[in-house]
């Protein structure tokens, strides 16, 4: 059934497809590990290996306060919205209420509609609450459209779950947050830890956001932002220099990938085809 | 789609049961159908008042900021649609919704077809080092799209790998800085997106395609199908719903696209790689043409919408 010529033709391509999916990426790491200033042509491996592109973009860059923000960012959106979108999830699963489907088809509105149909009023409300380059003015915003995705997600989960689950814990005199808290949310586990994952990856990468209402003040700036302006200004700023500061930005987010793999794989499959 | 609207799940016998005793006595039935709804409500209030504050009120307010003259600091003027007839008689918007187009070409419809090619091929045999093949080609799902510009920004540089490898096979005179040149700025950025979204595609396809059943598979071989035949008789139809699902996330990632413009051509050169988020980003923030910007808001979020809802039409679930 499996003709050999398909094998060797379909692994060639996967092999070739696989390298082109890794090669930009190869190539910062190539550039930024590369000795001399000057930037190198081309495909080519450096002679020597050193490190000081990345002291020098730790340095000048503040990377250091930059990973402190994302995460600060990051862990708060990740965990109100984990929270707000349970407890959504659960109701608009599970519980009878009046408006659902109305509820329901507002939160799939923001699967759809973009940050920048909302950017513009959303700076000018912050600027009137002097919100202006304070972690809340992203974490707001961000957990408000993560919320969407998370109430969407969960809600799938908890419909789809069996009544009889329920019933045992109503038989048992359990009132309807215990339900939640102590029968649902933990058989629920994997799929808020995918939802996790996702809504970190999409949080952590957050950019239009941060770069609109974070901006104005340096010490708040994510690692998306400070990376976009330490390679915009151009004085002093080698590429090398700039491959560093790139890998160093998407470190943390390249670690998680290696530890958890199967479970970005499976979240971003699974949210995708949820959506 | 249709299954999130869907009623039928939501009225679960479950509530007459817990609520078994309440039955008998109709007044008090009714009262703990009160209490039902009261603890819905509770529990999607905090989640809805967020959305509702920092998503939908935003929303509402850019479609009416957009009828207004502002720069944003000084009083406001009421200007009726005048910001849209402006942008579209100065042709502002047509461009940028014609950039987005040729956008979702390679954002969209290449990755989507490479992807469908390749899991078609893949069904074909037992692939080795899935997982593997599977780590390396979701990588650029991962990386921030600011590290993806710069990582490309290498890529299409005049001593990069690209003209580099034109170069050592002899076509050195199609050799240029691709991002800075009139004529290849929106197709490299196009390049960078078709990276970004072809791995995903082709690992949604092939989830699907390993749950078609093998019996399709030998019944077309029987009939004397090849490979070729096979693909579109076989694989393709029963992909349909992921087609959808690809097509939707592809759309709207090509549609968005302010992160990778703005960090690599910032719309440039001349206007050649503007796309409606740009020129609200630019409008608001660069320019203070508030209303010009809520204008393309409204605008790009229209044509997402339009675009998503053409696309879900198009391949609808087929009733069975």
């Amino acid at each position: 059934m499996e003709s050999k010529r398909s094998v060797i033709i379909t692994h060639g391509l996967l092999i070739v497809a696989s390298l082109i999916a890794v090669y930009p990426l190869i190539s910062i790491v190539l550039l930024a590990v590369n000795p001399s200033a000057a930037a190198p042509q081309g495909f080519y491996i450096p002679s020597a290996i050193s490190f000081t592109n990345f002291e020098n973009a730790w340095t000048r860059g503040d990377f250091a306060q930059a990973l402190i923000s994302s995460f600060i960012v990051t862990a708060s959106v990740v965990v109100l919205s984990v929270v707000l979108s349970t407890l959504a999830g659960y109701a608009l699963g599970v519980l009878r209420m009046p408006l659902r489907s109305v509820i329901l088809g507002l939160f799939v509105l923001g699967l759809v509609v973009p940050y920048e149909a909302t950017v513009v009023p959303i700076y000018q409300t912050m600027k009137q609450i002097g919100l202006l380059g304070n972690y809340a003015a992203v974490i707001l915003p961000c957990t408000a459209f993560s919320v969407a995705l998370g109430t969407v997600w969960m809600r799938g989960y908890f419909a789809n779950l069996p009544s009889s689950v329920r019933e045992a814990g109503a038989i048992d005199g359990a009132n309807k947050m215990q339900i939640l808290v102590w029968i649902l949310a933990p058989m629920a586990s994997p799929a808020i830890g995918t939802l996790a994952t996702l809504l970190f990856l999409y949080t952590w990468n957050e950019f239009l956001l941060s770069l609109v209402l974070l901006a104005a003040n340096p010490a708040a700036h994510t690692t998306p932002l400070a990376l976009s302006f330490f390679a915009g200004s151009a004085y002093n700023t080698s590429p090398g220099d700039i491959a560093a500061a790139a890998l160093m930005v998407a470190a943390p987010v390249l670690i998680a990938y290696i530890v958890a793999q199967r479970k970005f794989v499976s979240g971003l499959l699974g949210g995708a085809v949820k959506e | 789609m249709t299954s999130i609207t869907d009623r039928s799940i939501a009225d679960t016998p479950s509530a007459d049961v817990v609520h078994g005793r309440a039955r008998t006595r109709p007044q008090r039935r009714v009262r703990a159908r009160r209490r039902w709804d009261l603890w819905g409500l509770l529990f999607v209030a905090p989640a809805l008042i967020v959305y509702a504050l920092f998503a939908l009120k935003p929303i509402a307010e850019t479609v009416w900021y957009s009828l207004f003259d502002w720069d944003g600091i000084g009083p406001s003027t009421w200007v009726g649609v005048s910001n849209y007839i402006q942008l579209f008689q100065n042709s502002e918007i047509p461009s940028a919704l014609l950039h987005s187009c040729v956008l979702l070409v390679f954002y969209s419809w290449i990755p989507a077809m490479i992807g469908l090619v390749l899991a078609g091929m893949m069904t074909r045999i037992r692939v080795r080092w899935l997982t593997g093949f599977r780590a390396m080609l979701f990588l650029p799902q991962i990386l921030s799209s600011v590290v993806v510009a710069i990582a490309w920004r290498g890529m299409f540089d005049y001593n990069g790998p690209i003209n580099t490898l034109l170069r050592a096979i002899g076509l050195g005179s199609l050799a240029r800085p691709w991002l800075g040149d009139f004529d290849t700025a929106l197709p490299a950025i196009g390049v960078i997106g078709t990276w970004v979204e072809f791995g995903l595609c082709m690992m949604l396809f092939l989830a699907g395609a390993q749950r078609i059943p093998r019996e399709l598979f030998e019944a077309a071989r029987i009939d004397g199908a090849g490979a070729v035949r096979e693909f579109f008789v076989v694989t393709v139809p029963s992909l349909r719903s992921e087609l959808r699902v690809v097509l939707l996330l592809t759309t709207i990632f090509a549609l968005r696209n302010f992160d990778i413009i703005w960090n690599t051509t910032q719309g440039g050169p001349g206007s050649q790689t503007m796309v409606p988020s740009v020129y609200v980003y630019q409008n608001a923030f660069v320019s203070h043409q508030v209303g010009a910007a809520a204008a393309f808001a409204v605008i790009l979020t229209l044509f997402i919408l339009v675009v998503v809802s053409i696309v879900m039409t198009a391949l609808r679930e087929r009733k069975s």
